[in-house]
């Protein structure tokens, strides 16, 4: 390198330091209206499952928290993200946990590696109803190793397991690494992106799919504010 | 070794008669008022068939012990008439035989199907898919909503169906993963399976019924005990079919209405 590119390359930094940092998007999803009352499942046919829960377990396709907020929903770059196709080397992992999907919503990486874990005292079997994908179900005693598993193309699929009807999950399988899953303020940030124009989805269960056009210039942060209409049914 | 044979054969017959005889494996005590009737059939047909077991071994085992030896020089004997009279008497003689029980059990039979609910019974829907029973109750308006079983959501615990945004029938339909009846009050079951066979069996309630795919089977019965019985499906349907049971609460009026209310809080 000569030193006319070297000295190009410092100013570069020195100027524009968003180049390695990269700007943020990050926001809120909230939702107007009155969410449908989310009906409380009885697992006493299986009970050494009804045990782990002091409290009835509600369902969990509407999951909400304070000043309308909505949790669970995949924030994510569905255009003009750089980094499609570099697959995360550490796997994510989806739990069996007392007749419950543990997280609700797993998002991951086309191509990353899945991994689903029985923690109960009976037998699971987990179910992904891809339609993209190729489509397999796998039985799960209890004590048995975790599956592993992987898929190589973006979509959402809704979990369920054959032995227990009330059990329900989703995986997010994105081409992207820059998602988030809102918390339950419902915040969430997409942090390093280089400067261009993104388009970002917001996807719920139930609520649908919502999008926003995003220009990011620099090393800065914009909000972008996501709002559902609930469902009253 | 023949004559060993033959005792052999009298000697299991009798040894797997006397459990029965002795009632060594009961029913448990019946919980219905149509039970008494089945139970009666239920002896009959035991009687009927355990008097021809017995029959056919000790007339198998004499035959066994007087002609399989029978030396050098014996010649075989046709039974008169020939192979196809026997057999035509043998068709009669079990024909009736199942026929008569067909016709003194028909009273058994209709007072769980044939017979017409009375007016008042309650209406219970019940749901079999894999792999667990799911019951509903048409909630105060007494009317269930329609059924679209392209809204049959497990995920969001729309199980039978429902469609309340648009269907007010449907909104204060009660649906419970346990089946809850007062006691000494007809029911009148609404059967249907969801995806593959199923079957509702309560041994004390002396039901046993199948579930068949795109059939709307009902029954009716009466629980005159108050307790919880367990439900179990007893078709093989699938993977899970050895965890496919829930249970059956029969409870006091009183203590009904408030589990109801508790349900449609739910």
């Amino acid at each position: 390198m000569s030193t006319k590119q070297m000295l190009a390359a410092l100013l570069v930094l020195v100027v524009c330091p968003c180049l390695l940092f990269g700007g943020t998007i990050s926001g809120k999803v909230t939702y107007t209206g009155t969410p449908a009352k989310q009906k409380s499942i009885d697992m006493s046919k299986e009970p050494s499952c009804a045990k782990q829960h002091a409290t009835p377990v509600t369902v969990e396709s509407v999951v909400t928290g304070t000043n309308n907020a909505l949790e669970n929903v995949v924030v994510y770059v569905s255009s003009g993200a750089p980094d499609d196709g570099q697959v995360p080397a550490q796997a994510v992992t989806f739990e069996q946990k007392g007749c419950q999907y543990i997280p609700h919503v797993l998002p991951m990486h086309v191509n990353q590696e899945l991994k689903v874990v029985n923690s109960d005292q009976t037998s699971h079997n987990i179910h992904p109803l891809a339609k993209v994908n190729r489509e397999w179900n796998k039985s799960q005693p209890p004590g048995t190793p975790p599956l592993s598993e992987k898929y190589d193309k973006a979509e959402f699929i809704s979990v369920k397991c054959n032995v227990h009807p009330w059990m329900h999950g989703i995986f997010a399988v994105l081409s992207t690494n820059h998602y988030d899953l809102s918390k339950g303020e419902g915040e969430f940030k997409l942090p390093n992106l280089p400067p261009g124009k993104y388009t970002i989805t917001a996807w719920h269960e139930d609520y649908g799919t919502q999008t926003a056009d995003v220009t990011i210039t620099g090393n800065e942060t914009k909000d972008v504010n996501f709002t559902f209409k609930a469902k009253a049914y | 070794m023949a004559k060993i044979f033959a005792i052999t054969i009298v000697i299991i017959a009798i040894l797997s008669a006397i459990p029965i005889l002795r009632h060594t494996w009961v029913a448990p005590e019946d919980i219905s008022t149509h039970g008494a009737l089945i139970d009666e059939q239920m002896s009959e047909t035991m009687a009927e068939a355990g008097i021809a077991f017995l029959a056919a071994q000790f007339i198998l085992a004499f035959f066994i012990w007087k002609f399989s030896d029978p030396g050098p020089d014996a010649k075989i004997k046709k039974f008169p008439g020939g192979a196809t009279g026997l057999v035509i008497a043998a068709l009669l003689v079990v024909g009736v035989e199942v026929m008569a029980l067909g016709v003194f059990g028909v009273k058994a039979w209709a007072n769980v199907y044939l017979n017409p609910p009375s007016a008042d019974a309650i209406p219970i829907q019940v749901q079999a898919g894999q792999f667990a029973f799911y019951f509903r109750y048409p909630g105060p308006d007494g009317k269930f909503g329609a059924l679209h079983p392209e809204l049959i959501n497990e995920g969001s615990q729309n199980i039978f169906g429902l469609d309340p945004e648009h269907d007010v029938a449907a909104r204060d339909d009660i649906v419970a993963a346990e089946m809850a009846v007062p006691v000494n009050k007809e029911v009148h079951l609404l059967m249907h399976a969801k995806d593959v066979g199923h079957s509702f069996f309560v041994r004390e309630l002396r039901v046993q019924q199948d579930f068949v795919p795109g059939l709307d089977v009902s029954l009716h019965f009466t629980a005159t005990k108050v307790g919880k019985y367990e439900i179990v499906c007893t078709q093989l349907c699938g993977l899970g079919h050895y965890n496919m049971k829930a249970y059956l609460e029969v409870m006091s009026q009183q203590d009904f209405d408030n589990w109801l209310k508790q349900q449609a809080g739910q």
